[in-house]
Formats: C-alpha cells, sequence, structure tokens
C-alpha cells in the first residue's frame, strides 16, 4: 500500500524534453507564436495595479500600453496561457502524486533564507526578463526553436550568468 | 498556407479563441511538471553538473520543435513569414539574460517553472512568483530611466541562418547534430560528478534521436520555399485578383488614406532610379524591383493599419512587385491604378508642356521626362484633395494582420 501513495518519478528527461517540443511546436503551428510565462504575470500585476491606481497606469508609457484608458491587461491570449500552465501543473501534480506543501532546498539553509533567496531570485528574473523581452520560455525556448539570433544569444547569457555564480551559492543547494 | 495561422478569433470568437491558448497552457504546464522543474532543488542541480535535467530537457525541446517547424514550412503547412521571431535587441537581452541567470541560481526557479512549482505546493516557488511580481513592477518603475538602453541594438527578425549566411537546413540539422553530442556528453558529465556510472539510457532514445536526424535531413533536402514556391501556392487566388483589378486602387482612394490619421500608408516606388528622381510621390519608399523580396521582411513589422501601395510609371512592376511581396505574405498591399503616368496625367496634365511628353514610349516607361531631379518637390507630389473632385470605387479591405505581434512575454 505504500508504494501506491508514494510520488510517481519524474519523466526521462528527453521523453519529458520531447513532450514540451511538441507542445511548443503545436503552439506555434496553431496560432503562430510561441509559449510564455513572463507576459501573463506582467498583465496580472498591470491588472492589480490598474485596480488600485489607475492614474499611475496612465502616467508610465510602459504600463499605457497594456492598460491605459479602458483597455483590459487580462485581455490577452497570454494571460489564458499563464492561467493554463497553473493549472496543467497542479494536473500533472496530482497524476504524480507530487503534490505536496515543501520548500526544496539545500540542508545547509533554513527555510526563511531560501524564501528570501527565492524572492531575492524572482526579483531578478521578473526584472531581466523584462529587460531582455521575454524570460526563458518565451525568448529561449521559443525564440530558440526559430531561430532568432537574440534568443540564442540570450540563453547563453542566462546559463552564464547561473554558472558564474553557482559556486558562491553552492551552500543553499548542496 | 492560406490557412496560417489559424483564425482562432474567427473560427471561435475572441474569448473562444483564449480556450486555445488555456488547452495549450494546460499541456505546457503538464509536461515541465512531469519533467520535474517544480523542483528548484532539481533545476539547480544542473549548475553544479549533478543532473543536466534543464539543459536536456530544454535542448530536447528545441530541437524537436525547431525540426517540425522547419519541416511544416518545407511542406508548405506553416509560414515562417508569419511566425513570431522574436526581435533581437543585443545587448539588452544579454543583460537581462544575465541578470535571469544570477536571478536563477539564488531563487531556483525561472518564471514559467515557479508557476509549476506554485500550482504542487513549493512554498518557494510562490515565494519566487512573488519576488518576480515585484520584479517586473521595479522594472515598469524605472526603464523610462534607461529607454534608450532599453531600445539598443534593435536588429528587428534576425535568424541565426541570416547571421551565418547558410540555408535554415543547414542550421537546423547542425544545432541537432550539435545538441545530440552535447547530450552524451552530458551524460558523462553526470556520472563523472556523482561518481557513477553512466545511467543506462531508455532503449527508444537512440531510435529517435536517428528520427529527428532524418527529419532535419529532409528539411535539408526540400529546403525552404522560394518565393516563386510561394508564389505558386497561392496564385490562382492572387491571379484572379489581378484579373479582376481589385487590387489596383485609384489615385484618389490613395489620397483619402494618405489624408486619413488613423493609415498608414507606405507607397512603394519600385522604379529605376532615374525616374525616382526625376518625380516621386511625396513620402514614397525607394524599393527597386530586385530589392523588393528582402524589403519584405521589414514590412512585416508594421502597425496592423499600415497599407502598402506598390508604384511604377504603368503597372508591370508594380505588379511584378506586388506578386513577390504578396508571395512574402505581407498584408494590405495594393497597386497603384496606372501608376505614375496616370497619377502625372490627373495631377500635373495642365502644367506640363507639349516637350515634356515623350511620345512613342514602351511599357512602364515614364510618360513625362523632368529636365531636372525634381523627387517630389513637384506641386503633383502631394495634391491636396480639393484639388479635383475624387471620385473612385473603394477597394482596400483592411485586413487584421495575420502575423502575430508578439511572443509569449509580451
Amino acid at each position: 500500500m505504500s508504494q501506491a501513495v508514494r510520488a510517481k518519478p519524474y519523466l526521462n528527461p528527453y521523453l519529458a524534453g520531447t513532450l514540451l517540443g511538441i507542445v511548443l511546436f503545436l503552439a506555434f503551428f496553431i496560432t503562430g507564436s510561441g509559449l510564455g510565462a513572463s507576459g501573463g504575470l506582467n498583465r496580472l500585476l498591470v491588472y492589480v495595479q490598474n485596480e488600485v491606481n489607475p492614474q499611475h497606469i496612465d502616467q508610465v508609457a510602459y504600463l499605457l500600453k497594456m492598460a491605459g484608458g479602458n483597455s483590459n491587461p487580462l485581455d490577452s491570449w497570454i494571460v489564458f496561457l499563464t492561467v493554463g500552465t497553473i493549472f496543467g501543473g497542479l494536473i500533472s501534480g496530482i497524476l504524480g502524486r507530487r503534490m505536496k506543501f515543501e520548500t526544496n532546498k539545500g540542508p545547509q539553509i533554513s527555510n526563511p533564507t531560501r524564501w528570501l533567496m527565492a524572492f531575492a531570485g524572482g526579483a531578478l528574473m521578473g526584472y531581466g526578463a523584462r529587460l531582455a523581452r521575454g524570460c526563458t520560455s518565451g525568448q529561449a525556448l521559443s525564440g530558440g526553436a526559430v531561430l532568432s539570433v537574440g534568443s540564442w544569444a540570450f540563453m547563453f547569457a542566462v546559463f552564464a550568468g547561473a554558472y558564474a555564480l553557482a559556486y558562491f551559492f553552492r551552500k543553499a543547494w548542496n | 498556407m492560406a490557412n496560417f495561422p489559424l483564425p482562432l478569433a474567427d473560427l471561435l470568437g475572441h474569448w473562444g479563441s483564449y480556450g486555445v491558448y488555456a488547452i495549450i497552457g494546460i499541456a505546457f504546464g503538464m509536461t515541465l511538471e512531469s519533467a520535474g522543474f517544480g523542483n528548484s532543488k532539481l533545476l539547480a542541480a544542473q549548475f553544479y553538473f549533478k543532473d543536466m535535467r534543464v539543459f536536456k530537457v530544454m535542448f530536447t525541446a528545441i530541437i524537436v520543435a525547431m525540426t517540425l517547424i522547419f519541416l511544416s514550412s518545407s511542406l508548405g503547412l506553416l509560414d515562417y513569414n508569419l511566425i513570431w521571431v522574436p526581435p533581437t535587441y543585443l545587448w539588452p537581452g544579454i543583460v537581462g539574460g544575465l541578470i535571469m541567470g544570477v536571478g536563477f541560481i539564488v531563487g531556483g526557479f525561472c518564471p514559467g517553472t515557479s508557476l509549476v512549482g506554485l500550482a504542487t505546493g513549493k512554498i518557494d516557488a510562490f515565494v519566487f512568483v512573488l519576488g518576480v511580481l515585484f520584479g517586473i513592477y521595479m522594472f515598469g518603475e524605472t526603464v523610462s530611466s534607461f529607454a534608450t538602453f532599453f531600445d539598443s541594438s534593435n536588429m528587428g527578425r534576425f535568424t541565426l541562418p541570416e547571421l551565418f549566411n547558410a540555408s535554415y537546413g543547414v542550421v537546423v540539422i547542425s544545432i541537432v547534430v550539435a545538441a545530440l553530442v552535447l547530450f552524451v556528453l552530458a551524460e558523462k558529465v553526470e556520472a563523472m560528478v556523482n561518481d557513477k556510472p553512466q545511467q543506462r539510457l531508455p532503449g527508444w532514445l537512440k531510435p529517435a534521436a536517428g528520427g529527428l536526424v532524418a527529419l532535419a535531413a529532409v528539411v535539408l533536402i526540400i529546403g525552404q520555399p522560394s518565393n516563386e514556391d510561394r508564389w505558386q501556392a497561392i496564385a490562382a487566388e492572387s491571379e484572379a485578383k489581378l484579373e479582376g483589378r481589385a487590387v489596383q486602387i485609384s489615385s484618389g482612394e490613395f489620397i483619402k488614406y494618405r489624408d486619413d490619421s488613423k493609415i498608414k500608408i507606405i507607397p512603394l516606388d519600385v522604379r529605376e532610379e532615374r525616374y525616382y528622381n526625376q518625380f516621386h510621390l511625396r513620402g514614397a519608399v525607394h524599393v527597386p524591383l530586385d530589392q523588393v523580396q528582402a524589403k519584405a521582411r521589414e514590412l512585416q513589422f508594421e502597425p496592423a493599419n499600415t497599407i502598402f501601395v506598390t508604384i511604377s510609371n504603368d503597372e508591370a512592376a508594380a505588379t511584378e512587385a506586388w506578386k513577390i511581396l504578396k508571395a512574402e505574405s505581407v498584408p494590405n498591399i495594393y497597386i497603384l491604378e496606372g501608376g505614375i503616368n496616370a497619377w502625372l496625367k490627373t495631377y500635373a496634365g495642365d502644367s506640363i508642356s507639349d516637350e515634356q511628353r515623350v511620345y512613342n514610349r514602351q511599357e512602364d516607361q515614364m510618360a513625362y521626362k523632368f529636365n531636372a531631379a525634381t523627387g517630389s518637390r513637384h506641386p503633383a507630389a502631394a495634391p491636396s484633395p480639393h484639388l479635383l473632385d475624387l471620385k473612385y470605387e473603394p477597394k482596400v479591405i483592411l485586413e487584421l494582420k495575420r502575423a502575430p505581434t508578439s511572443g509569449g512575454c509580451g
């Protein structure tokens, strides 16, 4: 019985990659655009900002594009893609019996330290993703598959940045 | 090819089309989660060479998707010109990428993976998502202080085959082979770092890799459709439009849109330079016929409310240019009816002396000669719409842009 409740192992990475590649291809084939994640989060945020302080939106050109006047920042396919991604993760987590409230980290740091790092890392990710006009999904994965020069340069930069600092954060993960 | 990408909004309605994206999102989330990408420790292991899952999954996905995309394009099932290729802003992309790399090793996720982490109850993923939202917020607040850098090194739609001056097939098969070699290395490195014998790989892996190389070879052999191939695919329908004079717009309609602030009109003058120098419409862009195809890529980036009008002395060269651009899937493209000769006859007829008329001219030669390079300084280059009572049969039907205007991060 204990076998039945144990989490199923993750897929072989090459199989998972093949499936992900097919999903990415279908996204391009059906819609002409690829996948993404940070764009949806961006619009969710702008939506909240617009509810709280619409005047501010109308003063910042970058935000104005998405929510100026009467335009609804949630009226975009990217938002639906993002919400779908969360649900997909949930479905797969349930099917794989991997739903669990936990904090993943190396054994040498405490939970609060890990959370602090997660927030700081997330902030860098969010900032960098807007600067690079895309995240690992939208730029590296989607742009990489359609051979955009900028996406490939971006991808190498992400790996370079992470490898360059990996040594200094080894305690957090090992 | 005419139906690419699928007109989802027409088929399913505005919100219905979003359902398709939600389904794609679900599939995306499921694959990410089952790959193990909801687990930050597993993701970070990539950067200590312990578990190179991130690299393996990402590059497998890229080579599979890339091969299928270019195979579909070779077979005419998909129109690469209408695919969203993230424009290259080289330096903002590299700096943003470096910042994200640091964010990856500090935070343990990237935005997409944090979503599936969040969905499966990972508290660190939840905090990470809050951090992402804060980072995005900070970007919105600060971008105006470095707007110049943010918009710098814009190379537009710029692809690896263009960079290396190689065919798409060569680039596709090279990337597939390079990735497979790197996978073999990754397996060796993992075994070395973990001090364990190399993991046994599933039996289907080698045949699958061979199959992918074979598909990439097919892409290489067939090649990507040429402008001529692309024209053949739409020739019947498009020839009918030309014959029915459905795309030749009169000067009256041209002037109406020229003066309409909601429409951007781009006249493309495809004549030889000497004609262009003698006289051209104000605002006309000079694109000699042999450069029209190269220009198509750039025109794709114009906003959706843009109308392109090809112009020659009569209509022959303009029609050729129209065919080239139509085949390259440039939207809203029309021909100036009667060309420059008809235009001058209408708007400069009175001011032109007999000596300026050219008799016994050939097709698509200029019917008037100017003694100086008048360019667009001639009054007829930008006539007032009130000069003549403009009656015309309206022909422009604005086509909504088929090509996506943003990717998943817009």
